[in-house]
This record gives C-alpha cells, structure tokens and sequence, in this order.
C-alpha cells in the first residue's frame, strides 16, 4: 500500500459486514432509509450529504456524493454552493468559540 | 464490464427484435457548426457528408410507403443542409409528428429566419440540445459561449410562440449529461429545468428528454484520454435493466443515413452497424415487417441503463 486511501476502495464498503454481518446489515438498511425520498428529495439529500462530506473531509464520500449529485439532477454551482455552505459552518465555529476566548480574556484580565 | 450486450441478453433470455416501423429518423449529413465532446457521430465544421435532394427525394418516396407515424430529422445540424426545406415541406403531410433537431445557436443568424419562419407554419416540433442550466458546464460539452446563444435563441422561440403555456408550437429540450456520468430521472429534470429555466431567464418549453451519453464518436474519445472509459462502461453495464428491452426505441424506428441506407438506430449509423446486419438502401426495401434482429453493440448498454433512456 502506497496510499492511505484507494478510490477502488470505495466499492469494498460492503466487506465491512463480514465479520460483523447484522450490525453492517442494519447499517446499509438505514443508510438505504435515510437517502429514500422523503420529505426532502433524494437530490437535495445528495447535496447535504456533499456538504457534510467536505466537512468530514471523507473523499470516498466527496466521489461518491459528486456523481450523485449530477446523476440526481444537481449542477456545479448549486454542488459549489453546497460546499461553501459546509466551509461556513465550518469557519463559523471556530469563529464562534472565539466568544469563548473574549469571556476567558475577561475573566483573568484586568 | 464483465459480459458483452449480446451476451447479457443471452444471460436473461431476452430477444431484441424489430416490432416494426412507426418512426422515421433522417439523418441528413454529418456537418455541424458545432464539435460537441460528447457527440457519437464526430460530427463539426469539417464533415462533408450531407444528404442531397435526390435521396431527400428518396426519403420521401420512401416515407409515402411506409406511413410512419413520426418523421424526426436529425444530423448534425440539420440547418445547414441546403434544400432541407423541401424535405421538411414533403415530409409534413405525410407523417403526424415531423420533429427537426436544432443545436439552437444557428438559428440565431438572421440567415436562418425563413427555416424558423417555415418550421412554424409547419407546426413543426423543434428538440434542442440544451445539457445543463448550468453555463459552464454546457460550454464544456458544446462550446465557448453555446449556452448564452441558447438562452438567447429560447428566449426567440418562446417570442414566436414556441414552448409556451397551452402553446401548439412544441419546443421540446434534451439533456445529456456533461460528462462520464448518468442522466437524471427524467420527470425530475424535467420539474427542475422548468422551474429554473422560468424563474432564472424566463424561458419556457414543452417537454425535457434526458439521455445517456453512447460511448461512440467524439465522446468515446473523450472517455478514453480522461481515464474513464472502463469506469463509464461498467456504471452502463451494471446498470442493465431487463425490463426495458422490450420498450427499446429501435423496435419501432428506423433510422437513414445522410446517403440513404438504414440502421437500426443512429448509434448503429456510428459503428456502420446496418439495418438487418447488411447495407440497404431505402430503395430497395419494400417492408419491414416485426421480427427481424435489431442489430446490438456494447454501446447498446446506454440505452438499457436504469430506466432506460432512448
């Protein structure tokens, strides 16, 4: 192995069930549920799942979301917006917990 | 991809066969102001193969014969084939529905104005290649500046009346996806490219078409410097679909080239893949009746994809 990660291996997913069956079964039966139509449609589902892949940082899953997302009807700026949808939650809270070094500041300063 | 087309209908006991001929699909020449990536055909500016009056003349002799209950013109870019009037005038009393592919941005050019003006009169169905409402990606499949005249030229149509609300003029789009991936569902595309297409650009139409793209021409060419050929046929082949043989539209087309023989399809027009495996000329045929083989390749695994797509 020359690389942590091997885009062939996103195909193997399902080995994950074999010495751990019923658990991988209930896993890929939910996974299966919450990507069905449902309230939201399976494209805007795609897209969420594009987002939270970036902030995950998971490329078997930004591969697998991209195709997705076209195949789901999706085009790249709406796929692009997504992303920064994802950087800004992101950014936002490390930016957040800054209000978290504002309070320590006052606590221990004059 | 582990079994040929052929062998995959084999392997579920299928049979593709002809159930007759209800639409008539003309190619009329391989010339194009356009070189499109993903086009089966390799057609552009510099083809020469056009179809001359004397087989349009043919066509229509032929078209007499049949009954066909569809004439669908296609190329190419069908404007630019001189007398391509006088096919679309013949044809039109002899078929219900006469549909002229445009890739939209000729027609802009005032030079075009007559061809609109007649195919109005005609109520002829224009079905424009429109991929994606997305501008980059259309320019990456069709060109520099393509979906800006497209815009454009929708925008003229639906002045004319084409595509409108309760309009008889049908302006009908298609969509291929822009690049190594699947087509959407097409009931959604179609809600979703309506709803774009009005509240973004005010533009309207009747019907989307989404389609596979065959892995022939141009676009196989493609698919095969970018690395993704292997990839793009084993998504098509893994993606078979028995059930949707049976409503293949080559089982009731029938498809003529720019000189006049038949094929099966204009994919099979791509490979010289000939109508009941040897070149005919459509003057030399006096039936076609259910039955006879319809000639496959792997490119075939395009149309049997998901839902299908044909």
């Amino acid at each position: 192995m020359d690389t942590y990660y091997n885009p062939s291996d996103l195909a193997k997913f399902g080995d994950i069930g074999q010495e751990a069956p019923e658990m991988a079964k209930k896993f890929f039966d939910y996974y299966a549920s919450v990507f069905a139509e449902g309230e939201l449609t399976e494209r805007e589902k795609a897209l969420i799942a594009l987002a939270v892949a970036h902030a995950v940082q998971c490329p078997y899953c930004i591969d697998a979301y991209t195709s997705a997302c076209l195949e789901k009807g999706s085009n790249q700026a709406e796929m692009t917006e997504a992303v920064h949808v994802s950087c800004a939650i992101r950014g936002g809270a490390s930016l957040v917990h800054g209000v978290q070094m504002i309070n320590n500041c006052k606590k221990v300063s004059m | 991809m582990d079994k040929t087309f052929q062998e995959k209908l084999l392997e579920n006991k299928l049979l593709l066969h002809r159930d007759g001929a209800e639409i008539l699909q003309v190619n009329v020449g391989r010339l194009c102001n356009l070189t499109c990536r993903h086009c089966h055909l390799n057609a552009g500016p510099g083809r020469t193969e056009v179809m001359d009056k004397d087989t349009m003349t043919e066509v229509i002799a032929f078209a007499n014969r049949f009954q066909f209950k569809t004439a669908d013109i296609t190329g190419g870019s069908p404007e630019l084939v001189p007398d391509i009037d006088y096919l679309l005038l013949e044809l039109r009393p002899l078929v219900n529905d006469l549909i002229l592919r445009t890739n939209l941005v000729l027609l802009l050019q005032e030079d075009y104005r007559h061809l609109l003006d007649l195919c109005k009169e005609l109520k002829v169905v224009l079905t424009a290649s429109f991929p994606s409402t997305n501008a980059n990606q259309t320019d990456a499949q069709r060109g520099k500046g393509v979906w800006l005249d497209s815009v454009e030229m929708l925008h003229r149509l639906n002045a004319m009346g084409y595509g409108m609300p309760d309009s008889d003029l049908k302006l009908n789009l298609v969509s291929n996806p822009t690049g190594a991936f699947m087509p959407v569902d097409q009931c959604r595309a179609e809600k979703k490219f309506k709803q774009d297409l009005a509240r973004k650009w005010g533009v309207h139409f009747t019907n989307l078409f989404t389609f596979a793209n065959i892995p022939l021409g141009r676009f196989r060419s493609w698919l095969e410097s970018s690395g993704n050929l292997a990839q793009y046929m084993e998504k098509l082949s893994s993606g078979f679909n028995p059930a949707t043989v049976k409503g293949l539209m080559c089982r009731t087309l029938i498809s003529v080239s720019w000189d006049g023989y038949l094929y099966d399809c204009d994919f099979n027009q791509a490979v010289d893949l000939p109508f009941s495996g040897q070149k005919i000329h459509l003057t030399k045929i006096s039936k076609i009746p259910p039955g006879i083989p319809i000639e496959a390749g792997d490119h075939c695994y395009a149309c049997t994809a998901g839902a299908g797509f044909t």
